[in-house]
């Protein structure tokens, strides 16, 4: 602080409070709905105050839709992204900066350009794909004619139809949204900065390169791990378009699908209550991995968008 | 065995062992494939064949899909949309960012505190902002929907497209203004203090610094937030569009990656959905061009 000047800092203040007003506000009338019966959410205006009914609606919600599998799945998606991601990066940042072989170059550029592309645009082929991931090999084998091939051998006649259909299942919500190289060039920034006497040391102690990844550059790496990790969770928890249709199957979708679903319609009973019970239910382990990992949280998402 | 050599990109200390790195690649490379490369070469062909839904005849129609969706009023209309929801999205997240940002700077007490709270948003999932937000603004039992009509504003964003718009831009703003703070409160704590102190003794106030020196500096920080905010706006709120408003009322809100999955899906206008695709890849290829050339001069991409 350059001068004191106690009129600019209250307004500050006041700026501040108010932004925590604003961010506070709406969860504050999610918990007062969440908290009342169907008749009191209803009624103009809505009380101020919480009612009694929070864990009635929670329970309510919690059957309705199946909360308790919803929330496993989200865990396992989540978790499954962050390691995913997390691992594949690791590996191929390792391979871009610390070896020298005769596709270096391609391997860069191929990884590099899918940092430019959002998953959200190849909607219909993604979907595609996922449904049935052998469909590129099927092409394959059609054009080389395999079959005919086989037939002109043996004589007998095989029709070959492959199939890899990933709906409803988590390698089909993970993959997909492990396919970009943001992490990987993460990896890369903080390995061009380890310093290279490292690894001469590790080969003067007879190292081969994998131990030098276990035991030298992975634990150097363990800050950037955390703090991506954290990033990575949430973006895999709050995924919404992708869960939205490949799971046609009600026990396949994540806790924020679920939240979808209790929204009332114009045709349905206007349950308010129970789908804001709902919306704070799901959105609770996000919100609370930011605010223990708060540190971490603020790193990893500057870290991971520059 | 360890050389050193130079080149670009590569740790001088280096191995040049020919099978193990391509191991190592393997596994993101075969990912990559999969679900980007051949998805993304698909909706390339896609977006130059016609195609009826059950996929039974195609035709190679050369840029027919395209022009049809220049003559089609439902995209142009679309296109509208999507300008006007990003820019107030992209202002509204700024200036309060801005405002909030430079208010942390100065104070000292609770700003732990404030940070905290401010961040939150950033861990709700867009599809349940957007569910509290209409559930805020529903005409029938929302509390602020009842305050604007006790104000005598006829609120009613199920038949009216201003105030669908409106909400869906709130609720955007909401979940994004945590993302551009962290970012402006970043740029701020590396503004030079010595600066600031030589400014001071000049005789500037802190409003004045902020706007002459801070704000100058912010410069590369804002340009990053702005295209950083067009990606938000351009396709990581289809959730909300989904949650508040389906895109509706009349196309109101149907913004383009909320139209591509629309026709895709919902019509089964495959030949048209990719078009649509793939004039947002170029879209998004164009704004992350920007940004390399523009904001991440300092850091070597090349190799």
């Amino acid at each position: 602080m350059v001068e004191r000047s106690p009129v600019l800092t209250l307004v500050c203040h006041l700026i501040l409070i108010g932004g925590i007003v604003l961010v506070c506000m709406p969860l504050y009338f999610a918990f007062i709905a969440g908290s009342l019966t169907m008749q009191e959410v209803q009624q103009v205006p809505m009380p101020w105050l919480p009612g009694g009914h929070f864990v009635e609606n929670l329970a309510t919600a919690w059957n309705r839709v199946n909360f308790g599998r919803l929330l496993i799945n989200s865990f396992i998606v989540a978790t499954g992204i962050t390691v995913g991601k997390v691992a594949i990066s690791l590996l191929s940042a390792f391979a871009i900066t610390y070896f020298r072989f005769r596709f270096r170059l391609l391997a860069f550029w191929l990884i590099f350009m899918s940092l430019m592309l959002p998953v959200e645009v190849r909607i219909v082929p993604t979907y595609e794909s996922v449904a049935n991931a052998a469909l590129p090999i099927q092409w394959l084998v059609d054009a080389l004619d395999i079959a005919g091939l086989w037939e002109w051998i043996t004589g007998h006649r095989v029709e070959i139809a492959l199939e890899w259909n990933m709906l409803n299942t988590y390698q089909g919500l993970i993959l997909p949204l492990i396919a970009s190289a943001s992490a990987t060039f993460l990896f890369r920034q903080f390995f061009l900065t380890v310093p290279e006497e490292l690894l001469e040391a590790a080969r003067l102690d007879g190292a081969s390169a994998m131990r030098f990844f276990w035991t030298i550059l992975l634990p150097l790496s363990r800050s950037n791990m955390i703090a991506l990790s954290i990033i990575l969770f949430l973006y895999g928890w709050n995924q919404y378009l992708w869960p939205l249709l490949f799971t046609t199957d009600k026990d396949m979708a994540t806790a924020v699908i679920g939240v979808k679903h209790l929204i009332p319609r114009s045709d349905t009973e206007p349950a308010w209550n129970v789908a804001m019970s709902g919306a704070l239910l799901a959105m609770l382990p996000p919100v609370l991995v930011v605010l223990v990992m708060q540190r971490w949280f603020v790193r990893g998402l500057v870290d991971s968008s520059k | 065995m360890v050389a050193r050599t130079h080149e670009p990109g590569l740790k001088q200390a280096h191995f040049r062992t020919a099978g193990l790195p391509t191991l190592l690649l393997l596994p993101q490379l075969l990912i990559l494939l999969f679900f980007f490369f051949i998805p993304s070469v698909r909706a390339l062909m896609q977006a130059f064949l016609l195609a009826d839904p059950f996929g039974a005849t195609v035709h190679f129609v050369w840029l027919d899909n395209f022009k049809a969706l220049f003559r089609s009023e439902s995209y142009r209309n679309s296109v509208w949309v999507t300008i006007w929801f990003t820019l107030a999205q992209n202002v509204l997240t700024i200036v309060v960012a801005l405002v909030l940002a430079f208010a942390t700077d100065r104070v000292v007490r609770f700003q732990a505190a404030y940070k905290g709270i401010i961040l939150l948003p950033y861990a709700i999932a867009p599809v349940i902002a957007g569910v509290i937000w209409a559930f805020l603004f529903n005409p029938s039992v929302g509390p602020i929907a009842f305050f604007l009509k006790s104000l005598g504003v006829a609120w009613d964003p199920n038949r009216n497209g201003w105030d669908a718009m409106l909400l869906v831009v709130l609720a955007a703003s909401w979940k994004h203004i945590c993302y551009d703070y962290i970012f402006l409160v970043a740029g701020l704590l590396a503004v030079p203090k010595s600066l600031m102190e030589a400014a001071a003794v000049d005789g500037a106030g802190p409003v004045k610094r902020f706007f002459q020196i801070a704000l100058p500096l912010l410069g590369p920080t804002l340009f990053f937030l702005t295209t950083m905010n067009f990606v938000y706006g351009f396709f990581e709120t289809f959730a909300i569009i989904d949650a508040v408003t389906h895109g509706g009322p009349a196309g109101a809100t149907n913004i383009l990656v909320y139209k591509v999955y629309q026709d895709g899906f919902v019509n089964l206008d495959l030949g048209s959905s990719a078009a649509q695709s793939v004039l947002l890849m170029t879209f998004a290829l164009l704004l992350t061009l920007l940004q390399f050339k523009y904001v991440e001069r300092k850091v070597n991409y090349s190799i």
